[in-house]
């Protein structure tokens, strides 16, 4: 699904460059589960970047099946990101004015779906997560578990093949992260591939393979093995 | 859900921020506005007034100052009454009436007046020395193209004095009242009103003019100099030319007969007003231009500090799938319905206070104006879009790697 070529990425900074991630080669199967290991400021949200079309590398090419994501246009990777992908932030990243429902059709309303459309997908995907009487509440009405599942819906409203998740478990209460991580689980069951960055030990074991990343390097992890996930 | 309900959604989630940014902008529509509507109305209804008055001249003591037509007779300043002798003596060709006129402060009652003498026509054709001039010669129009005044059997009521400036009969115990004094006064025809100390009966009462003829008595020029003892003397020589083309010859040829007097037209007079207009009309386009700009500036800035205050939600948004045209869209679309918003509030505004102050301030009454208020509101329209297009572009231009940030 995904493979980096002798990827860079640097930031120049008052005249300092520094290398943020490294690496010659990197594959993701289709359908695989790979959590990215490591210590704050190690690259992680770098490399999630550079895998979700939002962060052109230094050097390299970035491939997301056949296409080499940066010799896209931004539109063209907009269009590949609504269609293929799925993003799970840390912190929810609902918005604020619209109600759960809403903030839900916000995928299915920049794929041009119309209005019933929009609603019926959103309402059943809500309900699927145990939402079906908190449709039109705003984020701040609802609980930090109820946002995540809000927000666990709006990824997966639009059937995405690929998740990309940042921290999913970061937030939560012991409840809302099993329900998080039941959702990944389930979602790699149905063959997604999910590429999780994560500090949780138990979110990093739930998956197939494990990498560690290091001052932008990365190195595969001895411990997790396929044959646990599988 | 679309486009339009997010920024709308956004719009009232934030009422209090977005009424800020859009109140430069309705001011500035609201001035605008008032401005055009009170300005279009003013030179219409001098316009009208010019076409209404066509081909007078007025012959006025050397030092009045003009800025009225109507009231050109009231600077208290006087000249003989011999010019008017003087001038039908002339026999200039195109002249086809004179209107010799005296005005002073009265009182009717409680009420301040501008007392006005007048001389009626009937005395012209009866005076002895003026029999045999040119005036009433049946060649008095040799040479003009076109006869502005035509008599007709109207013209005899004392009712048009109004419109005509003149009046056929007026007995010296006669008065014909404006229609604001009859209003304020109650004075109707038949009534008996005291004015200087002395008994008058009033033959008429003129119909309404919105100018200060209103507030005028009319009296018989002869009568007003004896009651002032001002003596053998005018304010003003109202000279009707025949036709236009009459009037511009006719003023080179009074000035030479009256080196002594002022002669200036009808459009001269009116061009000083509308002058006036205008420099007022000028100063208050650059109010608004500074307004404009204030507004344009103030709306930049908002939109400028929505963008970041929004950064994630744009990032976020972008994860998600939005183009960089969506982003910018959602900004240009709601600075468009700050625009639209703050451009008929400030219409309204504007259009309200001219119906309002219009009348009080200018002495015309306004009608809306369609063209000005739709150039308002797509004037301000366009604006908010140029004032949003740069944090727009900016918004757009947004690094998506923001949605992953603590912001």
């Amino acid at each position: 699904m995904f493979r980096l070529q002798d990827v860079t990425k640097t930031y120049t900074r008052r005249a300092e460059t520094v290398t943020a991630f490294q690496c010659d080669e990197l594959e993701v199967a289709t359908g695989e589960y790979v959590a990215i290991v490591g210590p704050s400021g190690s690259g992680k949200t770098t490399l999630l970047s550079l895998l979700g079309g939002m962060l052109s590398p230094t050097r390299g090419r970035v491939w997301l099946g056949e296409h080499s994501l940066y010799d896209q246009p931004i539109a063209e990777r907009a269009r590949l990101r609504r269609e293929l992908m799925g993003f799970v932030f840390q912190t929810f990243n609902l918005v604020p004015y619209l109600t759960a429902l809403e903030n839900v059709q916000v995928p299915l309303c920049l794929a041009a779906l119309s209005a019933s459309d929009q609603r019926e997908r959103a309402t059943a995907m809500l309900e699927r997560f145990g939402l079906g009487s908190r449709l039109h509440h705003k984020p701040t009405e609802l609980s930090i578990g109820q946002q995540q599942r809000v927000a666990l819906a709006r990824t997966l409203v639009n059937n995405p093949q690929v998740i990309l998740a940042d921290e999913p478990t970061g937030n939560l209460d012991p409840d809302s992260r099993s329900l998080v991580l039941s959702a990944l689980a389930d979602c790699h069951r149905e063959g997604r591939t999910i590429v999780v960055v994560t500090h949780d030990p138990v979110a990093a074991q739930q998956a197939q393979r494990s990498l560690r990343l290091c001052d932008g390097k990365l190195s595969a992890t001895p411990d997790v093995s396929v044959a646990r996930v599988a | 859900m679309r486009l339009q309900t997010l920024v709308w959604k956004e719009l009232r989630e934030r009422p209090s921020a977005m009424l800020t940014s859009g109140l430069a902008i309705l001011l500035g529509v609201a001035s605008l506005v008032f401005i055009r509507h009170v300005t279009v109305h003013s030179e219409q209804e001098v316009s009208r007034q010019l076409s209404t008055l066509g081909a007078n001249i007025l012959i006025l003591p050397k030092d009045a100052s003009l800025q009225d037509y109507y009231a050109a007779d009231q600077n208290g300043r006087t000249l003989p009454e011999e010019h008017v002798s003087e001038v039908l003596l002339a026999g200039l060709t195109g002249v086809e009436k004179l209107s010799p006129k005296l005005s002073v402060p009265a009182k009717v009652g409680e009420l301040d007046v501008t007392l006005t003498g007048i001389l009626p026509q009937s005395e012209f054709q009866t005076k002895a020395a003026w029999q045999t001039v040119s005036l009433f010669s049946p060649k008095k129009h040799d040479g003009c193209t076109k006869v502005h005044v035509a008599p007709s059997a109207a013209d005899a009521a004392p009712e048009a004095l109004a419109a005509n400036r003149t009046i056929e009969q007026l007995r010296k115990h006669e008065v014909v009242i404006g229609a604001d004094v009859a209003e304020r006064t109650g004075l109707k025809a038949g009534a008996n009103v005291e004015l200087l100390g002395e008994s008058f009966d009033v033959l008429a009462i003129l119909p309404r003019t919105g100018t200060v003829d209103d507030g005028r008595v009319f009296a018989h020029l002869h009568a007003v100099q004896r009651m002032t003892g001002a003596g053998e003397v005018v304010s003003a020589i109202e000279v009707m030319g025949c036709c236009e083309d009459a009037a511009g010859d006719l003023v080179p040829q009074l000035s030479k007969l009256l080196p002594n007097a002022k002669v200036v037209t009808i459009s001269q007079v009116v061009q000083t007003q509308v002058g006036v207009n205008r420099l007022m009309a000028n100063t208050s386009l650059f109010v608004l231009v500074v307004l404009v700009l204030v507004g344009g500036a103030s709306l930049a800035g908002a939109i400028s500090a929505n963008v970041r205050e929004r950064r994630r939600e744009i990032g976020t948004l972008m994860a998600l799938g939005a183009t960089p045209g969506f982003v910018s869209r959602l900004f240009l679309l709601k600075a468009l319905w700050l625009g639209v918003i703050g451009g008929v509030a400030g219409c309204l505004l504007g259009l309200g206070l001219a119906v309002w102050l219009g009348p009080q301030w200018a002495g015309v009454s306004i009608q809306p104006l369609p063209g000005v208020s739709a150039l308002a509101v797509g004037g301000a329209s366009v604006l908010a879009l140029i004032a949003a297009y740069w944090p727009a572009r900016r918004a757009a231009r947004l690094d998506p790697c923001v949605c992953f940030q603590e912001v």
